[in-house]
């Protein structure tokens, strides 16, 4: 039983994460909410997790030609120093302490997300009713065009 | 001038992305897509495949550093990955299938949901 939820909730946290819109921050909390699992165990599962998931991904986007070298390395070296150095920082912090504050932080990823594809939904619509307008609407031209 | 801007914002922006990637074991790419994308202008499709590359040794970094720190629960994390493995591609089909703007919102209200569920239970 256990065996199969934990790969619903993998297939839900991948999903999500193939679309491109952060997996583990959806799988971390589903392993915590719903399998029970300590916060540690459940960042160290999505963080090991990640790897195969990427490498399958990467594969696709480097043949798309769709990665941008240039720009991994001078952001990837600071990234993986203080990366190693938040994780020990993790473990000096308690499992009820460290589960409020990813709590805190999803919830402003979540805000900032809503806000974010508000805005997107409301851009598209708006590129929708121009378009429609656009094919209404006859041209002045069109219309006094005999008259001008 | 517009180098330095742009370096000190990859090296600065790159600790922000390791630190909550390390300290949440997650979460690195929501801060490195916007990072390509609206600071350094990154085409929308290549912020998202690059982030993934560069998601990656922070990953296996922290993941080793974890490891060491006896947070690694093996069965979990393989049943999990497999799913997870799955589900990705999956999810990088779909990206082109559904209206992003409502998977979005959809996505959006869970992480809030969920986010208010653990900082107050």
């Amino acid at each position: 039983m256990k065996t199969i939820l934990l790969i619903i909730i993998g297939l839900l946290g991948g999903v999500i994460g193939g679309m491109g819109m952060g997996g583990g921050t959806l799988l971390i909390p589903l392993l915590t909410i719903f399998a029970g699992m300590e916060q540690h165990a459940a960042q160290a599962l999505n963080l090991i997790a990640f790897v195969p998931m990427s490498v399958v991904a990467l594969g696709i986007h480097i043949k798309n030609k769709l990665v941008d070298f240039k720009t991994v390395l001078p952001i990837a070296l600071p990234a993986v120093a203080a990366g190693i150095a938040a994780s020990y920082l993790s473990k000096l912090t308690g499992a009820r302490a460290l589960s409020r504050y990813f709590g805190l932080f999803l919830t402003l990823l979540g805000i900032y997300q809503l806000i974010t594809a508000i805005i997107n939904a409301v851009k598209e619509h708006k590129k929708r009713k121009r378009r429609l307008l656009n094919v209404r609407e006859p041209k002045r031209s069109e219309i006094f065009g005999s008259l001008d | 001038m517009k180098k330095i801007v742009s370096t000190m914002l990859k090296a600065g922006g790159g600790a922000a992305i390791g630190l909550i990637n390390g300290f949440f074991g997650g979460g690195g790419g929501m801060l490195c897509v916007p990072l390509l994308e609206k600071a350094l202008k990154t085409e929308t499709k290549k912020a998202h495949a690059t982030a993934i590359m560069i998601i990656l040794p922070i990953s296996i970094a922290s993941g080793v550093a974890y490891i060491f720190n006896g947070y690694a629960d093996w069965g979990a994390t393989a049943v999990s990955s497999i799913g997870v493995t799955a589900g990705g591609a999956l999810g990088a089909l779909l990206l082109s299938k559904l209206k992003s703007v409502w998977v979005g919102i959809v996505f959006a209200v869970l992480m809030i949901v969920a986010g208010l569920k653990l900082l107050v239970g």
